[in-house]
């Protein structure tokens, strides 16, 4: 047949769904500026609104859940450091608390101090990133980003005073720390935390009111109060669809019933609530730690740890309010040193979920801002 | 007028073709030679220094050094930047249009050229005196636009298509308000020559002279930016010039965070270098004719000529790089809304706004009544821009939020 006679007759006009052409589909990811890591979203594209969105990730799954139940329990605890890498502190702390629920030990009161100030430290951390590279994703190119990042670097110094690295601290024990303050530690830390609210006053006057900002992220992305809890969401993501649901306040674990501090909460559940309650979340962190370095007591850093853990056969659950949400590990032990089955509930995962929901509908780039709004770590996602 | 500069320029150039007097044949050649290689080697070393400029800027915006490893503070920078460019490996996609991905940076450079060659430099320095030269920099500055959708369609990748896309949408848009912005500028000079335009800007009307004083702000108060039509005329003329040439805010094109680096995506090499060295002296055109159009040209104060404009020029470049330090990016629906919805009307009753205000300046000429033409039209044009931003708003944005702290 001649090409001619496979053409359609004069005046006839395909229609989009005969020419098949009108969905773009685009790979974004695995290596792309704003992916935060290897991650890909396969987009369906009408023009430049995504009428599909497919999540894909494991590119860097490293198999550690397998891993920690061939190995004893206190050999797992520099692995939580490379879970969610930006926020060592807090996975330590998670898994030590779920291990200490299965075996009960007592953590020395300074211990119990030191953990949350280093927990509210890497909170700082970690929003400091994630605002720094939300509204680089909105395109503002690197400044607010490296601001944030010099902020993040104080904190940073003060991680490898301590433990002796920047990012993989390892520093939380069963039972307690692994080492107490050094000399003129707690000073810096005084310091770094009084000049910190500075930073967040010229952070919201420069960005919080600008116009681009708001027209960008407010009304993008959003969750309602009822889809947010349905997704199972966790931290700043929650709460920022209205829902007053924070560990530390629910579960009142370690200490966290001695401080004075609020939770704060958003009304609309978009991109700008996310970036503002994590704001908000980084003064009340403020405010913790100022009453953590004030009260912080003296005395021992570790409590009576058995030589050999050992726990004996039955499960436990601990879960603490990391930064980006309920960060839990699940231990079933079967009365060996060996973890018979090790699990963890990553808040980034569980949050990613509702990346396709949030997106559908949006242009390409709310789907980065979007993205970049749920603060994900490929680390703790892929495990 | 003290213009030393500008002359001595032209003498040197009389003075080079002199030589060739006795060779008919060979004087027309170097002419042309004379009015075209140094503008276009000096745009070029402009370019180089611009980004060095640029990324030293950005750097200090950013609270970090910048270069500073290549020469005194990494003024070297360019050179080392482009032999790297030079001797990287040019690759090019298996499947992708190959000659349209090798003829798209040359299509993006000619015009930038051709451009830069309508603006008046200086008095006397001018490579393409046409009378309608207005006319022909928009004409030739828009061709642009098919250079980029020619490298983001011929690359075969599915980023430098959506960068195409956006920037033949983008570009099309801003044209008109800067067009229309122009439009006054034009109207009022009554003439399409650029050096004319120049020229109308040179004493401001109303100072008068006699005194030192008034001879120096008079030749400041001339330029079109203060007037009132002007002054909304440029802001209108330099934020559709960013657009046009795809700067920050508007760089979607080739915005990094989403679609990596739009049309830009598959080119490395020379051919990148030449792509990116192409839109800044895209960029400087754009400036340089906002220059003639609106700050007076090579006017200025003291001497006025060649001096003058570049330090114009690059005072515009400048704040160029620092909004780029600063402003996020727009989304392509809103970036489309801004031009259409809040830059075009504007636009033209700023057109209605030249006229009333040449008007007063004609009838009365004093200086009430300047501040009258100035009080009315800025009422007129902050009455517009409110109506139509409260118009574009959408409801959710018009509240501030406030946020609940709970136990």
């Amino acid at each position: 047949m001649s090409p001619v006679q496979t053409m359609p007759p004069r005046g006839y006009h395909l229609s989009k769904d005969e020419l098949g052409a009108d969905i773009l589909e685009v790979a974004m990811g695995p290596h792309h500026p704003s992916t935060h890591g290897v991650f890909r979203m396969d987009l369906k594209l009408d023009g430049e609104t995504v009428v599909d969105l497919k999540p894909v990730f494991g590119y860097l799954h490293r198999n550690h859940e397998k891993i920690a139940e061939d190995i004893s329990y206190p050999m797992s605890m520099p692995f939580t450091d490379r879970l969610d890498y930006l926020c060592g502190m807090t996975n330590n702390w998670a898994y030590a608390l779920s291990a200490e629920k299965l075996i009960e030990i007592e953590v020395p009161e300074r211990a119990e101090y030191l953990r949350v100030i280093v927990g509210e430290l890497t909170r700082l951390v970690n929003h400091c990133l994630l605002i720094g590279f939300f509204i680089n994703d909105l395109g503002a190119l690197g400044t607010p980003l490296l601001y944030a990042l010099r902020e993040r670097e104080k904190i940073l110094d003060l991680f490898e005073v301590l433990s002796g690295a920047r990012m993989m601290v390892n520093y939380i024990r069963f039972g307690g720390v692994r080492c107490d303050l050094p000399e003129g530690w707690l000073g810096e830390c005084q310091r770094i935390v009084d000049a910190f609210p500075a930073f967040l006053d010229e952070y919201e006057t420069l960005l919080t009111e600008n116009e681009i900002i708001i027209a960008r992220a407010q009304n993008v992305g959003v969750v309602t109060r009822e889809e947010a809890i349905d997704f199972s969401l966790t931290g700043p993501m929650l709460r920022a669809s209205g829902v007053n649901y924070d560990i530390r306040k629910v579960d009142r674990y370690g200490i966290y019933d001695r401080f004075d501090f609020k939770i704060p909460i958003g009304g609309h559940g978009d991109c700008y609530d996310r970036f503002m309650v994590r704001m908000l979340e980084m003064r009340e962190s403020v405010k913790i730690l100022k009453q953590a370095i004030r009260d912080l007591p003296d005395g021992n850093i570790m409590g009576k740890a058995p030589k050999i853990f050992r726990p004996a056969p039955g499960e436990a659950y601990g879960r603490i309010e990391a930064p980006k949400g309920e960060l839990g590990f699940y231990l079933i032990s079967d009365g060996t040193p060996i973890p018979y089955r090790f699990k963890v509930r990553p808040p980034s995962f569980v949050n990613l979920t509702a990346l396709r929901h949030m997106c559908l509908g949006h242009k390409v780039a709310d789907a980065v801002i979007i993205l970049g709004s749920i603060d994900i770590v490929l680390g703790e996602v892929d495990r | 007028m003290n213009n030393f500069f500008d002359l001595k320029l032209v003498e040197l150039g009389r003075w080079i073709e002199a030589f060739f007097a006795d060779f008919p044949s060979l004087k027309l050649v170097v002419h042309l030679l004379l009015c075209t290689l140094p503008l276009a080697l000096s745009f070029m070393g402009a370019f180089a220094f611009t980004t060095w400029l640029e990324r030293k800027g950005l750097a200090r915006i950013q609270n970090r050094p910048g270069p500073n490893r290549v020469g005194i503070f990494g003024l070297l920078q360019p050179i080392a930047d482009g032999i790297k460019m030079l001797i990287k490996e040019d690759i090019v996609p298996e499947r992708s249009d190959k000659l349209f991905h090798f003829l798209a940076p040359i299509m993006l450079m000619i015009p930038a050229l051709i451009g830069v060659g309508f603006l008046p430099l200086g008095d006397g320095l001018h490579a393409l005196p046409l009378d309608s030269a207005i006319i022909f920099f928009f004409a030739i500055s828009s061709l642009n636009t098919i250079a980029v959708f020619m490298a983001g369609w011929s690359s075969r990748n599915k980023y430098s298509l959506l960068g195409g896309m956006r920037a033949v949408a983008q570009m099309i848009s801003y044209e008109i308000p800067l067009v229309l912005s122009a439009v006054a500028v034009i109207m009022i000079a009554g003439s399409l020559n650029a050096q004319e335009v120049v020229a109308s800007q040179q004493i401001s009307s109303w100072v008068g002279s006699g005194n030192i004083l008034q001879e120096f702000f008079g030749r400041i108060l001339g330029w079109n930016v203060f007037k009132p039509w002007g002054f909304a005329g440029f802001i209108f003329f330099f934020v559709a010039a960013l657009a046009e040439a795809n700067r920050s805010p508007f760089d979607l094109p080739e915005a990094d965070s989403e679609i990596i680096a739009g049309h830009l995506t598959e080119y490395s090499g020379f051919k990148y270098a030449i792509f990116f060295m192409g839109e800044y002296i895209s960029a400087f055109a754009i400036a340089g004719i906002g220059v003639t159009l609106f700050l007076g040209g090579w006017n200025g104060p003291v001497f006025s000529g060649l001096p003058w404009f570049v330090l114009k020029l690059f005072s515009l470049f400048a704040v160029m790089i620092w909004i780029r330090g600063t402003l996020p990016r727009l989304r392509v629906d809103q970036l489309m809304g801004y031009a259409w919805k809040f830059l075009f009307p504007l636009a033209i009753l700023n057109i209605f706004l030249a006229g009333f205000y040449h008007f007063i300046e004609r009838q009365w000429g004093t200086a009430i009544a300047m501040l009258a033409g100035w009080i009315l039209g800025f009422g007129a044009l902050q009455l517009a821009a409110t109506a139509l931003s409260r118009l574009n708003q959408s409801p959710i944005m018009r509240s501030k939020r406030v946020y609940q702290l709970v136990e």
